[in-house]
């Protein structure tokens, strides 16, 4: 508990990682941006021949098609942060609104809330996004999704339940009750603004599982159907060609350990930074 | 019946036990009424009762009268109006009592607001800035201008403890309770701080409601108090009477040891 006026952001312990963090998804961030304008090739082109090696001409090398397999990295950038924000909005959304309804509720009804999202959390996240798949009839990068915020929204939903009884139980609520405000404009004005440092490091820690999570829908054939160039899609068409060309693996591979490590990392120096700031108010 | 505060067999209870019984007293507009006794004695939850913010598992009963309304089984939205015209806290711990994410300045900024707003008066940026600005001019704050861009660890406990009288004071209340306002301060600030509340309350003329379990802190600020033991009122009246001439046994000794450890800070026998 400092008094003195210490203004600002300090540089945090974990200063290494979060720039580490930063740089990897600054990396995919940059490579799906500039998909937009610009590929080797275009994404159905069979520019070369079949499981070429990676060389001049192809970075990292053909699928068996013989289309680059760059191109196809890069346009998964893009699908793999899409599904990420994606879901996550839709996830944060669900969780948040349904968690801060449990912490007002009434306690019968808190329970309930409660036990539905520990069921739901001891669900597999990816065998809730199979169910929604399913009960849509149709694999669509939208559908996939959907499928992810549904399968993340407990998960959130039970940490802003969690946050928002413990900012409930602070003087500062009851202050702001005793001056007359309402509940609607102590949600927003207190319990928001104090929850959300918290909230937003599990939503990037979600972004990382999201993202993992829509490569294995996508690996099983329930993700964004062809020609969409997802990261799952890419590994489970190199499966049959793993042995002789290992290329068409591992780049996907590696892309997507670097996203979700990058994003982690990320996560973690935001961490440090809020939590140590937290500790300084509190 | 002009009294602004009017508590009347006020009995607080949950389903096991007795908190507070049949507690009655009344405060006028402009008076300065103390509250003493020790921890568990009752004082803060007769302060919540006030404002209608008990916990739900506790019941009231009884009838407290504020400003002409009834609290006891009020609905919320008929107490939301009545909290901050009528009344307003000052607690303990500024340090919790304060939002650590947001600046000083718009922690002051919202009651004012709603204040303006409720009396459609202009509540523009300009007016509520004006606003904030007297108020920390009144509670005697220096550097405004740095003060409302800080975060409450930024600043002293004294410090923070003025910005929560000028949120109190925002709301313009006619009453205004202080809840152990000065329990966690040293004593040179707790000094500062009784003088600053004694000073408003005159200026501002309005009703005090103060709580401590501090003996001369209370004799410094009230007019008459109430003396409370497990819940129960055992002495009443003017200030100088109970602290001179205790009745009842039990303020004798809470004067006692007050006289004991004064005496003994002091190095006397």
């Amino acid at each position: 508990m400092s008094v003195a006026g210490t203004a600002g952001p300090r540089r945090s312990r974990g200063g290494a990682t979060y720039i580490l963090g930063l740089i990897l998804v600054g990396i995919i961030v940059a490579a799906g941006l500039v998909s937009f304008a610009w590929t080797p090739y275009a994404l159905s082109d069979m520019a070369g021949s079949r499981l070429e090696p990676p060389s001049a001409a192809h970075w990292a090398g053909t699928d068996r098609l013989g289309r680059d397999l760059f191109t196809q990295l890069m346009i998964g950038a893009r699908i793999a942060l899409v599904v990420g924000c994606g879901a996550v909005a839709i996830g944060g959304a669900i969780g948040v609104v349904t968690g801060i309804l449990a912490a007002f509720a009434t306690r019968f009804a808190d329970d309930a809330l409660a036990a539905v999202f520990d069921i739901l959390i001891a669900f597999p996240t990816l065998l809730i996004a199979m169910l929604v798949v399913a009960a849509r009839e149709e694999a669509s990068l939208g559908t996939a999704i959907l499928a992810l915020g549904i399968g993340l929204s407990p998960i959130v939903g039970r940490i802003t339940r969690i946050l928002t009884k413990q900012v409930l139980g602070q003087d500062y609520i009851t202050a702001a009750r005793v001056s007359g405000t309402s509940w609607g404009a102590i949600v927003i004005f207190h319990i928001l603004p104090n929850i959300v440092p918290f909230l937003g490091v599990n939503l990037a820690l979600q972004f990382g599982l999201a993202i993992m999570a829509e490569a294995s829908l996508s690996y099983l054939g329930l993700g964004a159907p062809p020609p969409n160039a997802s990261w799952g899609r890419m590994l489970q068409e190199a499966q049959s060609t793993v042995y002789t060309a290992p290329w068409g693996a591992v780049f996907p591979g590696l892309a997507l350990f670097a996203l979700v490590i990058g994003i982690n990392l990320l996560a973690d120096g935001l961490r440090d930074r809020l939590g140590r700031s937290g500790r300084d108010a509190g | 019946m002009s009294d602004l505060l009017t508590v009347e067999g006020l009995t607080l209870a949950t389903s096991e036990t007795r908190l507070v019984e049949d507690l009655s007293f009344s405060i006028a507009p402009g008076e300065r009424f103390g509250l003493i006794g020790e921890s568990g004695s009752g004082k803060s939850l007769t302060a919540l009762a006030v404002t209608g913010l008990l916990p739900p598992a506790i019941r009231p009963s009884g009838s407290i009268r504020l400003g002409g309304t009834q609290v006891v089984g009020a609905p919320e939205r008929a107490l939301v109006r009545l909290r901050g015209d009528a009344v307003a806290t000052v607690f303990q711990e500024p340090l919790t009592a304060l939002d650590p994410l947001m600046p000083l300045g718009a922690q002051i900024a919202g009651p004012v607001r709603r204040r303006l707003r409720r009396s459609s008066s202009d509540a523009s940026r300009g007016a509520v800035r004006r606003e904030v600005m007297a108020l920390l001019e009144q509670v005697r704050l220096p550097e405004p201008e740095r003060l409302t861009r800080a975060y409450p660890h930024e600043v002293s406990g004294g410090q923070r403890q003025r910005v929560a009288i000028a949120m109190a004071l925002a709301c313009r209340p006619r009453l205004l309770i202080a809840d152990e306002p000065t329990t966690a301060l040293d004593v040179t600030t707790q000094a500062e701080i009784v003088q600053l509340i004694n000073a408003l309350v005159k200026e501002l003329g309005l009703g005090l409601l103060f709580i401590s379990h501090d003996l001369p802190v209370v004799g410094q600020v009230a007019e008459r108090v109430m003396v409370m033991q497990q819940g129960r009122a055992v002495e009443r009246g003017s200030t100088a009477r109970v602290l001179i001439e205790p009745e009842d046994a039990y303020t004798r000794r809470l004067v006692d040891a007050a006289r004991r450890f004064d005496s003994a800070l002091e190095g006397r026998p």
